[in-house]
C-alpha cells in the first residue's frame, strides 16, 4: 500500500523505500509544495560499544494508535496535507534503518517542523522498546532524558524517563498541550481527520 | 474484575507475557493500586514493580497513570519507560 491514506502508519519487520515513499506521498496533488523526511538507522561502531544488533519489540494495537493520535496532532499544528510513520521491529544490525517520518504541506516550514515533531513525540510516547545486542552481552536501552526535553519544546509535558512511581505519569497525546484546541482524549477516534487515516495491520 | 494483563520488554521477561487474572479489589480499582497488588503474587513481581522501578502503566491501550480507574474487562499493560525511534 502506498499513497492508500493522508496519515498512514505502518509497523513492520521488512525494510521500507524511501524514495518509493516520499514519491507516494507527493504523488497526485498539486497543492503540496514541501515533502521533508526523517530516517533513524542503527548506529554501529566502537562508539556504540561495538553493537552487533538492536532488536526492538512494540505494543500490537496500543503502537498504532499512538502514533495515529500524534499523526492527528502534527495536521492540527503544522497543517499536513499528508504524512507516513514507518517503525521497523525485530532484530536489525548497523545501518538498516529503524524509522521513516515523511510529511507533506504547502510549505517548507511545517513540513520540517512536523517531522521533528512527529520524532520527539514518537521517542517519549510510542510503545517501542531497544535491547542492544554487544559483545559484552544484551541490555535494555535506557529513556534518556533528552527525548523528554526535546517534546517539551513543543509545550507537551513529558516523563517518559523518569524513575519511580512518583513521577508524572506519561500523558496520552491528545490531552496533552493546549485542551482549548484539542479534541477531549475520549473522543478523538471520532475526530475527522482520523477518518482518512490507514494502516497496514488493524488492530 | 476480570482483567488482562500484558508486559512488555524488560517486564515481559521478567514476568511472561500477561495473562488474563480475577482481581476482588475491594476499593481502590486504580492502576495504581494494580501495581501494588501485584507485587505479592511473586518475588520476581516484586521486584519487577517495585516503587523504586520506572514502570508506565497504559490501560486499554492508552497511556495512564496511578489514579486511572480499571473496569471490567480491562486491558492493563505495564512496560518500562519507552525507547524507540
Amino acid at each position: 500500500m502506498t499513497t492508500a491514506g493522508t496519515l498512514q502508519v505502518r509497523i513492520q519487520e521488512a525494510d521500507f523505500d524511501v524514495a518509493r515513499e516520499l514519491e507516494a506521498l507527493q504523488a497526485g496533488r498539486v497543492d503540496i509544495g514541501a515533502v521533508a523526511s526523517f530516517t533513524g538507522c542503527v548506529r554501529g561502531g566502537a562508539a556504540e560499544g561495538g553493537l552487533t544488533a538492536l532488536t526492538l519489540e512494540h505494543y500490537p494495537g496500543m503502537t498504532e494508535r499512538a502514533i495515529e493520535a500524534m499523526l492527528v496532532e502534527a495536521c492540527q499544528r503544522f497543517q499536513v496535507l499528508r504524512a507516513i510513520v514507518i517503525h521497523r521491529v525485530g532484530r536489525l544490525e548497523p545501518g538498516a534503518r529503524i524509522v521513516l517520518v515523511a510529511a507533506a504541506c504547502a510549505h517548507r516550514r511545517e513540513a520540517f517542523q512536523a517531522c521533528e515533531f512527529l520524532m520527539d513525540y514518537l521517542k517519549t510516547h510510542a510503545p517501542f522498546w531497544k535491547k542492544e545486542a554487544t559483545p559484552a552481552g544484551e541490555r535494555w536501552v535506557d529513556a534518556r532524558v533528552a527525548d523528554d526535553e526535546a517534546l517539551a519544546r513543543w509545550g507537551i509535558a513529558s516523563a517518559n524517563a523518569l524513575g519511580g512511581e512518583a513521577a508524572v505519569p506519561v500523558e496520552p497525546p491528545a490531552a496533552a498541550g493546549d485542551n482549548a484546541r484539542h479534541p477531549d482524549p475520549t473522543t478523538i477516534a471520532d475526530d475527522a481527520s482520523l477518518a482518512t487515516l490507514s494502516r497496514a495491520n488493524p488492530p | 474484575m476480570k482483567l488482562h494483563l500484558r508486559f512488555f520488554a524488560s517486564l515481559r521477561e521478567a514476568l511472561g507475557p500477561g495473562e488474563t487474572i480475577e482481581w476482588a479489589a475491594a476499593e481502590a480499582t486504580s492502576a495504581g493500586a494494580l501495581r501494588e497488588w501485584l507485587r505479592e503474587r511473586s518475588p520476581a513481581h516484586a521486584q519487577a514493580l517495585a516503587p523504586d522501578r520506572a514502570v508506565r502503566v497504559a490501560v486499554d491501550q492508552t497511556m495512564a497513570g496511578d489514579a486511572t480507574p480499571l473496569h471490567d474487562g480491562a486491558e492493563v499493560a505495564f512496560f518500562p519507560p519507552v525507547t524507540g525511534g
